[in-house]
């Protein structure tokens, strides 16, 4: 396990070194920072002065390790556009996308499994059926599309006079097809609650809550008919190996079997893909922040890309880089801990 | 895409008709009616975005076939339409469906492109880190999962970012075509490199392969003449998912500004387009374009489920 544990960190610290240094070049090769700070008229001689005195001339290597020391101690230079430091910035923007990313997920988690469990236990039942069909439509539709989608049904409301008007059935369809859409589509609202620091929260108020549906429910979109897919595909495994068909030969009643026996080896394989879609569910909030205006840190990382706010860009890389290598630290080891057939040290890094 | 794999499979001595006829993937397309529906929906797709040029009224690129005055317009089944656009007209007065034909073209020419990149580089990895083992599949291997532990999707869109900050936004613009089938084709090699080197692993300790190893044949001709034609059906199959996936790809880089310019249609700018317009009530703007990208999106998808099902070594030994 220590070993495991110490191969694993090294890994850890392998990949933070390689995406540091990545994010170091992007730093060193875009933009003049001087250009950024003097005015037009600053003569080439003081440019050069400025530059010296910046270390600008210094070596590659040099250069590098100052900012690999700055950025441990969590000093990763100033926005250009907010003009405070760029960690700040990126921790006034975090709550927000850790919010939507919680509400998604509790989302995910709350719909995924019980209706992949049914539709592996079921699978020819009509319902099943019908999961299965709207999961596939799922897939085929991009989160921004979900997200314009609920927006134009739920937020603009929709005028449904396709059936006759002035029969009694009509009218009664065509309100039933036609929305009202009064709920929010951008922000997260004036009824912020705050909990700690910067962290305001959209959990604690209806006005909160009713900013957050919308942004949670088309990010949750786009994952959980992936899920629902996948916890079918393994509990049907599960459900016709040895130990199953023992378990139900022994009159163990099938409630026990699925969820007790059944389900605990469904869940291993779920946890390792759900640990590499956090790092897609990154990418996902980027989107549903621009649609919503959600004002998250993908939000940011998008104006930040437009003003050309190169150490909020390299921050914002850090920083999403730091949460990849953690969490799938953390479920590497979830997946030894929990999956005793796994030899730790031998397992590939 | 069936001939080419039957092909490549049956043995020589009846026709290649005769063949195709008797084969299980053809038994099965002719008993699945959402297969045949799915590729005949999949090529008239492709058909009519090919042929723009000759079934689209006007063409979106020439400016004097653009109406100001006509913007907004609604398609033809809502009150206040105007009978010259049938799907109605965007904020810049361009036939909707003009421009949804022509940005079909371009979203299926950058999927295409993207997918035969990722497949040279992901099949020459994949097999490289399968046969010769070692240190370059470790290597290999280390950096195609780091890449997939950030998601494809992040890749691109980082990628694309730094790019368009690098070079600016004119330039980016002007080569959004070849830039975006390179940044998609960079950042999903994984996925056919990890699939291509599974299959490899267990090929290589076949016999036919040490035959050839023993007649003295070089390792590049092993990899590419012997052991390649038999990792092809995984291939085909994560070829199709692929597709779907650049093409969604590149509808979200286009969405977020970071793919084709508004005035270069594709079905990811003509979304991002009408998006800026749909708290005004002109939704077809950017839902009839989104309506496209689904239908072509979901029968690539379909197909692909159905590829699957029939190439699927468990089930079917190919």
């Amino acid at each position: 396990m220590i070993a495991f544990l110490i191969k694993r960190l090294m890994h850890a610290i392998l990949v933070m070194f390689v995406i540091s240094v990545l994010a170091f070049a992007i730093q060193d090769n875009l933009g003049d920072p001087v250009q950024q700070m003097v005015g037009q008229s600053v003569p080439e001689s003081e440019r050069e002065e400025i530059r010296e005195r910046l270390g600008l001339n210094d070596p590659f290597l040099v250069q590098y390790a100052r900012f690999a020391k700055n950025a441990v101690q969590g000093d990763f230079g100033y926005s250009y556009f907010y003009r405070e430091p760029a960690l700040e910035v990126i921790a006034r923007h975090l709550p927000a996308t850790l919010e939507l990313v919680f509400a998604a997920t509790l989302i995910i988690v709350l719909f995924s499994v019980p209706i992949g469990v049914y539709s592996a236990i079921k699978p020819r039942s009509p319902i099943s059926r019908l999961f299965m069909g709207v999961s596939i439509i799922g897939i085929s539709i991009p989160v921004f599309l979900t997200a314009i989608v609920l927006i134009q049904i739920f937020a603009i409301g929709v005028t449904v006079t396709l059936f006759p008007e002035n029969t009694g059935w009509g009218a009664w369809l065509n309100a039933f097809f036609s929305t009202e859409g009064n709920m929010p589509s951008f922000g997260r609202g004036y009824d912020l609650v705050n909990v700690v620091g910067n962290w305001d929260t959209n959990l604690a108020t209806w006005n909160g809550l009713q900013h957050l549906v919308l942004p949670a429910v088309s990010l949750a979109s786009i994952m959980l008919p992936l899920f629902i897919r996948l916890i079918r595909a393994e509990m049907m495994e599960v459900l016709q190996s040895e130990y199953v068909k023992y378990a139900r030969a022994k009159g163990i009643s099938m409630r026990r079997v699925y969820f007790v026996h059944a389900l605990k080896n469904t869940m291993l394989p779920v946890i390792t893909v759900g640990g590499v879609q956090i790092g897609t569910m990154v990418a996902y909030t980027i989107l549903t922040e621009t649609v919503f205006q959600w004002p998250g840190m993908g939000l940011m990382f998008l104006d930040a890309i437009n003003r050309a706010d190169i150490p909020l860009i390299v921050t914002y890389l850090m920083i999403v880089g730091v949460i990849f290598v953690v969490t799938n630290t953390i479920v590497d080891l979830i997946y030894g801990l929990v999956n005793p057939t796994v030899k730790l040290t031998g397992k590939p890094a | 895409m069936s001939t080419t794999s039957n092909s490549s499979q049956a043995s020589a001595s009846p026709g290649r008709w005769e063949r195709m006829r008797d084969s299980y993937m053809w038994y099965s397309f002719k008993h699945d009616r959402t297969a045949q529906l799915c590729l005949a929906v999949f090529i008239c797709m492709v058909i009519a975005a090919f042929a723009s040029p000759l079934l689209a009224p006007t063409d979106p690129y020439d400016l004097a076939q653009i109406d100001i005055m006509a913007s907004e317009l609604p398609p033809f089944w809502i009150e206040g339409a105007d009978e010259r656009y049938s799907l109605g007209t965007d904020a810049q007065g361009r036939d909707l469906w003009s421009i949804v034909l022509y940005g079909t073209r371009v979203s299926l020419l950058i999927g295409f492109g993207a997918v035969i990149l990722q497949a040279l580089l992901g099949v020459t990895f994949g097999l490289m880190a399968g046969y010769l083992g070692g240190r370059v599949d470790t290597l290999l291997m280390w950096l195609a999962d780091i890449q997939l532990s950030f998601s494809t999707l992040m890749v691109a869109i980082v990628v694309g970012a730094l790019v368009k900050a690098t070079m600016g936004s004119a330039f980016y613009s002007q080569y959004a075509v070849m830039m975006l089938i390179l940044i998609i084709g960079l950042a999903e090699w994984p996925q056919y490199a990890r699939t291509v080197r599974a299959s490899v692993l267990a090929e290589k300790n076949k016999e036919y392969v040490d035959a050839a190893r023993v007649m003295g044949l070089r390792s590049k001709r092993i990899m590419f003449r012997h052991v390649l034609p038999n990792t092809m059906s995984p291939i085909f199959v994560i070829s199709t998912v692929q597709i779907a996936n650049a093409i969604i790809s590149e509808a979200a880089l286009s969405f977020l500004g970071l793919g084709m310019p508004e005035t270069h249609p594709s079905l990811g700018s003509l979304i991002k387009s009408g998006f800026d317009y749909i708290q005004s009530g002109s939704w077809w703007i950017t839902l009839i374009p989104g309506a496209v990208l689904v239908v072509l999106v979901l029968s690539i998808n379909l197909l692909g489920d159905w590829l699957r099902d029939v190439m699927n070594p468990r089930l079917y030994k190919g």
